[in-house]
């Protein structure tokens, strides 16, 4: 259901994502892994829509996300990087909004904002202005606005960033229960994280893929950390 | 269409949901009235009619409408809110469009409630209201104009200061362009053709002829190719530099 062809970004003279290919099917979690600055973001950005890449394509249930954008927007839940929401209004509000532009209505409507408030747990706080709110509940707000109209495509920029252990085991709950009947791509700095919820993940430094596979494959060779320094850093002696 | 409302209802409750309206309406107000009542020398004159309030109006949104419209794109990148409206299913001109018109009803609400001198005025006497009316629509044009080049201004940046002062100073030079001024000091040199079009570049030269009372169709389409043309620009603005 996401198909990225040869993505490729450069700002200026450096080039941030080097021609990364790879697809997501329906029912896969696929994690990113990678160091700051590797370009995990910039993919994700592009995968969007939100940023036109250089060169190569990025389609969402076949659509192309630069040529038909409409039709592949409709499709796709997206959780920026650090969750950004209109700060002044309350989740409630929040949510009610981004419903509107979903084309969410009535009944639907109704049900789905409480589904999702349930899901995330934002019930105590509805009323509240975002601004006012933990960063915990910030992110879940992001969460909340991003499955509220149950989309095929998930995209998610750290979605468990800034959430409290307990925070973080439900939120990956949610991810697994959701992931049978969608395609899901999340980004995370947490190495136990693609363990637990993700059914693949592809590791990228430098914006290259150096790693596409199982968590169990990666596992395999080592501890984790290990593997990932080993993987990341050799990387960055045979390019300097 | 139904995109842009939404959008446009959610700039404007967002508007009033912070101390930002009341601020905003409550200085516009004062500076309204005192400005009309004690400056321009309004009892002095003797007249019923509101020409020394509108008068004003070009020179008080100069720093007026900026403080509206600085906001509208910068913040939306400064939150970094600009990614999450961009990939939800809204087109760019939606986007420009709704924002647009929030803002521009804000303006209009501010407008309306200058209603008290509309009342003195005819308490006072028996003013030509048709032209008070004229003079009203031509307000509204005017902040339109004003508000689609802050929108375009706000667009290129993600400091709002920035934005205001850009707006100011644009806004600026369209208010001078038709001062006897700046058209003696370009006829001295300039061919009639080029003082002529500077003229018709100016707010200052529409704002009279509505006035006037009369609604020329050179005003509506000036102001109407100047809102078009400042929301097309803030669109290709929008579109090329979205992410950075």
């Amino acid at each position: 259901m996401i198909e990225i062809q040869n993505l490729t970004k450069d700002f200026g003279p450096l080039r941030v994502v080097d021609s990364i290919t790879f697809t997501v099917k329906k029912g896969e979690v696929l994690g990113f892994l990678g160091p700051n600055g590797a370009g995990k973001s910039t993919t994700m950005k592009m995968i969007t829509g939100f940023l036109a890449p250089t060169s190569g394509t990025a389609r969402i249930c076949g659509h192309d996300v630069e040529k038909e954008s409409m039709a592949a927007k409709k499709k796709l839940g997206y959780l920026p990087e650090g969750a950004p929401a209109y700060t002044d209004m309350t989740p409630g509000a929040f949510l009610d909004f981004i419903a509107d532009i979903r084309g969410l209505s009535g009944a639907t409507k109704v049900t789905r904002i409480a589904a999702v408030v349930k899901q995330v747990h934002l019930e105590q706080v509805l009323h509240q202005p975002i601004e006012t709110l933990s960063k915990g509940f910030k992110r879940r707000v992001g969460l909340a606005q991003a499955i509220l109209h149950d989309p095929e495509v998930l995209v998610l920029d750290e979605p468990t960033d800034g959430l409290d252990p307990n925070q973080k085991f439900e939120v990956r709950g949610l991810i697994r229960s959701m992931a049978k009947d969608k395609a899901i791509v999340l980004s995370t700095h947490i190495l136990e994280e693609v363990e637990a919820v993700c059914t693949r993940a592809i590791i990228i430094a430098k914006g290259r893929v150096l790693f596409d596979g199982t968590p169990e494959s990666l596992a395999s060779r080592g501890p984790l950390d290990e593997v990932f320094r080993t993987i990341t850093q050799a990387e960055r002696v045979s390019a300097s | 269409m139904r995109t842009t409302w939404i959008l446009a209802k959610r700039e404007l409750s967002g508007y009033f949901s912070t101390p930002v309206a009341y601020v905003f309406l409550f200085f516009y107000l004062a500076l309204m009235g005192f400005l009309t009542f004690y400056v321009t020398g309004y009892y002095e004159r003797g007249v019923a009619d509101l020409q020394p309030f509108f008068a004003l109006h070009p020179w008080l949104y100069l720093f007026l409408i900026p403080a509206i419209s600085m906001r509208l794109w910068a913040e939306e990148r400064k939150s970094g809110t600009i990614e999450l409206l961009m990939t939800l299913p809204v087109s760019l001109g939606e986007a420009v469009m709704g924002k647009f018109l929030a803002a521009w009803l804000f303006s209009g609400i501010a407008l309306v409630l200058t209603f008290p001198m509309w009342m003195t005025v005819n308490f006072l006497g028996n003013p030509d209201n048709g032209v008070i009316i004229a003079s009203y629509i031509g307000s509204f044009l005017l902040a339109g104009g004003y508000l689609a080049l802050g929108s375009f201004l706000s667009a290129i940046t993600k400091n709002q200061v920035i934005a205001f002062v850009l707006t100011f100073v644009v806004g600026l030079l369209l208010v001078l362009s038709g001062t006897p001024l700046v058209l003696e000091f370009a006829r001295q040199f300039a061919p009639d053709v080029i003082v002529d079009s500077l003229r018709s570049f100016s707010f200052l030269t529409h704002m009279t002829s509505i006035g006037s009372g009369v609604i020329e169709v050179r005003s509506l389409a000036f102001f109407g190719s100047l809102i078009a043309a400042c929301l097309l620009a803030c669109v290709v603005t929008l579109d090329l530099k979205k992410a950075s």
